[in-house]
């Protein structure tokens, strides 16, 4: 869970609260530190309450309760044109009547920058995109990922300290959203620009972010970054929503510092790190990642637990096997194994054992 | 790319050329098409195509002069009216011919009531020697000059014989002469004497009252487009319906409501009597006015500016005017350089159609215009209906037709027309 805020933050929610219908809390109590230059992304389901904490902070919404600090200073009263926040929305939301140079001299415009320091900062803004010749077209004449670039550099043209970006990706193709993340992400830490990012899709979430904000129910349910979120899940929402995760649940039987062993609901039991469980008998789901499952007993302690398995099914995946098996009534029991020469293809029907490293296989809320 | 290879063009399987054999392939498409579109194309080439078409004719036609008095036509020709002269005998005994026939024929009043537009007083003059004119003995009686004069005074006067002459060719200018509040002169074409003119006044005044309402339009109309466009669906369908609940009520109940609202011992006089800022014995005079009528036509036309409005508005999503805001714009900036550009196609789509259904507007200033507040199109079908002048009336709604061809041009240079969205 987050710790309350600190107050040395660039950004700081501090017991941020925000309600539409008075009777729903669409954020509930949040806490948030974002320290200058770093890139936070917010990722979380639909629904989960990021996109409201955006426009909070951007302005568009008011908070119902709590403060948001900008730079030390309360903002919450501050009208959104006078923030000075750039921002990249999800579908541009580059002005069609405008031709690019234009829509990037508007910020500059209302800032009342004369003629000649508007067009080098715009020149400048557009080389820094690679989109140089691009100035006098309209943006219905360029294409997604140009499109794109154009909001970004509308965004920073201004010079703008912090930069939110509301989902940008989300309409571009697989190949051309994988170069923009590389775009965005090495524009921000060239700049040294602090950047809040809205995404659902965790994979950009992963490989952009100095930290992630893994929000659900208005809450943020793990803040940390990218490795320590995908291999140390605090909670169960977060190890199910980060990457592909085998779930199941049983009773705590026994508990030793920081291993534990769990008693699944068919009697088999299995080795484990206490993450969210406190005593013996209380039930808990684990939580362990298909690629950290073994099947091979060599590679495991001599003592550990092992469960019984059966194949259900062999997926050829190029660089990777995805193996489905049956383990403890759960047939949706997932393993990853690398294509390497020595590697074994499990035959679907076989019955083997598979086992793990406690520090693999981690014990969460229930 | 084209498939046109340097032995000349592509051939088919069969060897004719591909555009032959494609030509052919959608030929039975395009027949199909053309019949399934027939029943409409039929009914606007009778109903619209083809009455404009005769009204454009009208405009000009003039052959009954020619037809109702041949002899008179020919030996009128030679006649010079500015020498001071009747014309000759022969010129008479033509005349007597012709009435003689068109007596009989019963055809002499028509040709009278012609020649009345351009002459008052023509008309009793034919009708009274009609009646004797079956009785003429050609060969026996005359000579002509002096028994046409002797029937009626008329005969003697050269502005009736110049009359005669002007109007003779199968096709005239007069009727769009007439129009523009001219006739032909000693020299020519020149304006009708200053308390005979009408029609450009009101040619004018409809113009300019069809731009007041347009504006007037535009101005009540945006905000209740924007209001539209911006609340959740379900207030939208409902505000929708108050904004469409005019189109089912009957035009005539409308205009007739503005009437009670608006006259002296009215609803709005009374109240602003009983309140006190108007004094009893000088209520406002607010129908039978130009006032009245562009207050009862903004009303009748507002739907028709706010429907297009609204369509355009939908379409602009409201991250424009975040984004707008985010980089820095006041509310106002960011509406007047980001959301009023995107919405100009809308007011041109509601201005094209409210002003030109506002400048052929006929029954709102008819039953609220008065003297003042009456259009253009009122004096049209005072002239169909009961003056009978067709010609003069197709003269109006053809100069009526080619102002607005011109306005739309003039949009077209200068917004231009692609700008124009329904929605």
């Amino acid at each position: 869970m987050a710790d309350a805020a600190s107050n040395d933050g660039f950004v700081v929610f501090d017991r941020v609260q925000k309600s539409y219908d008075g009777v729903n809390l669409v954020v509930k109590d949040l806490n948030l530190s974002i320290a200058q230059g770093e890139f936070l992304t917010m990722l979380g389901p639909s629904g989960s309450g990021k996109t409201t904490c955006l426009m909070m902070l951007a302005g568009f919404e008011t908070a119902t309760h709590g403060d948001i600090r900008l730079d030390g200073r309360p903002i919450n009263n501050i009208p959104p044109h006078k923030r000075g926040i750039g921002m990249v929305f999800q579908n541009y939301a580059l002005f069609p009547h405008m031709t690019v140079a234009e829509n990037l001299a508007f910020p500059l415009e209302v800032r009342k920058l004369g003629k000649s320091e508007r067009e080098a900062k715009v020149k400048r803004a557009l080389e820094m995109v690679q989109m140089g010749e691009f100035g006098g077209r309209r943006p219905a004449q360029l294409s997604g990922g140009q499109q794109q670039r154009i909001a970004l550099a509308r965004a920073l043209v201004f010079e703008p300290e912090l930069v939110l970006m509301d989902e940008p990706l989300g309409a571009l193709d697989k190949q051309l959203r994988e170069h923009m993340q590389f775009e965005i992400t090495r524009l921000a830490h060239e700049l040294g620009i602090t950047t809040v990012y809205v995404t659902h899709d965790q994979t950009e979430a992963l490989t952009m972010s100095d930290n992630v904000a893994v929000f659900d129910d208005g809450r943020i349910q793990q803040l940390a970054p990218p490795a320590q979120l995908y291999e140390k899940p605090e909670n169960s929402f977060v190890a199910q929503f980060i990457g592909e995760n085998n779930t199941l649940e049983g009773v705590v039987t026994e508990l030793n510092g920081d291993t534990c062993v769990v008693r699944l609901d068919d009697g088999e039991e299995l080795d484990a790190t206490p993450v969210n469980v406190s005593k013996v008998g209380e039930r808990t789901k684990v939580s362990i990642r298909p690629e950290r499952v073994e099947f091979n007993k060599d590679r495991l302690h001599a003592d550990a637990h092992l469960l019984k398995a059966e194949v259900m099914e062999f997926i050829y995946m190029g660089d990777v096997f995805r193996t489905r098996l049956r383990v403890a009534g759960n047939d949706e029991f997932i393993i990853k194994s690398r294509n390497a020469p020595d590697q074994v293809r499990l035959e679907p029907g076989s019955q083997i054992e598979i086992g793990w490293l406690p520090q693999d296989c981690r014990a969460l809320d229930a | 790319m084209s498939d046109t290879t340097l032995d000349g063009p592509v051939l088919a399987a069969d060897g004719t050329p591909l555009k032959r054999s494609l030509a052919r392939a959608l030929r039975r498409q395009k027949l199909r098409a053309l019949m399934l579109i027939a029943p409409l194309l039929i009914f606007i080439l009778v109903t619209f195509i083809m009455p404009v078409a005769d009204m454009l004719f009208r405009s000009v036609e003039n052959g009954i002069v020619e037809d109702t008095l041949p002899r008179t036509v020919v030996a009128l020709a030679d006649w010079d009216a500015d020498s001071g002269e009747l014309p000759s005998e022969a010129v008479f005994a033509a005349m007597a011919a012709d009435l003689k026939d068109a007596a009989e024929a019963k055809t002499h009043t028509k040709v009278g009531s012609r020649l009345n537009y351009e002459n008052p007083g023509i008309s009793s003059l034919f009708r009274k020697t009609g009646r004797r004119a079956k009785k003429f003995d050609i060969e026996a009686d005359g000579p002509w000059k002096e028994q046409l004069i002797d029937i009626n005074d008329g005969w003697g006067e050269r502005e009736v014989w110049r009359t005669i002459q002007t109007y003779s060719p199968t096709y005239t200018a007069g009727y769009y002469l007439n129009a523009v509040d001219m006739q032909v002169g000693t020299d020519g074409a020149e304006m009708r004497p200053e308390d005979e003119r009408i029609y450009m006044l009101l040619l004018k005044r409809t113009l300019w009252m069809s731009l007041l309402i347009t504006f007037s339009c535009i101005l009540l109309g945006y905000p209740v487009a924007w209001i539209l466009a911006n609340l959740p669906m379900r207030q939208a369908n409902l505000l929708m319906i108050l904004v469409l609940l005019p189109f089912w009520t009957s035009l005539l109940v409308r205009t007739s409501a503005w009437k009670i609202l608006l006259q002296q011992q009215g609803v709005i006089n009374d109240i602003l009597v009983w309140i006190g800022l108007v004094a009893d014995d000088n209520r406002l005079v607010m129908i039978n006015n130009q006032f009245g009528t562009i207050v009862a036509m903004t009303h009748i036309l507002l739907p028709f500016m706010i429907l297009p409005m609204y369509s355009v508005m939908q379409t602009i999503p409201p991250s424009y005017l975040r984004a707008a805001k985010s980089l820095g714009a006041t509310d106002w900036t960011a509406f007047w350089r980001v959301y009023f550009p995107q919405t100009v196609p809308g007011i041109g789509a509601g201005s094209i159609l409210v002003f030109i259904l506002a400048i052929g507007y006929y029954i709102t200033p008819a039953l609220v215009g008065g003297t003042t507040g009456t259009f253009i199109s009122n004096r049209i079908a005072f002239h169909i209906s009961t003056s009978l002048n067709w010609g003069l009336a197709a003269a109006l709604g053809a100069i009526l037709l080619a102002v607005v061809l011109a306005l739309y041009w003039a949009y077209d240079k200068i917004v231009g027309i692609d700008n124009v969205k329904l929605g």
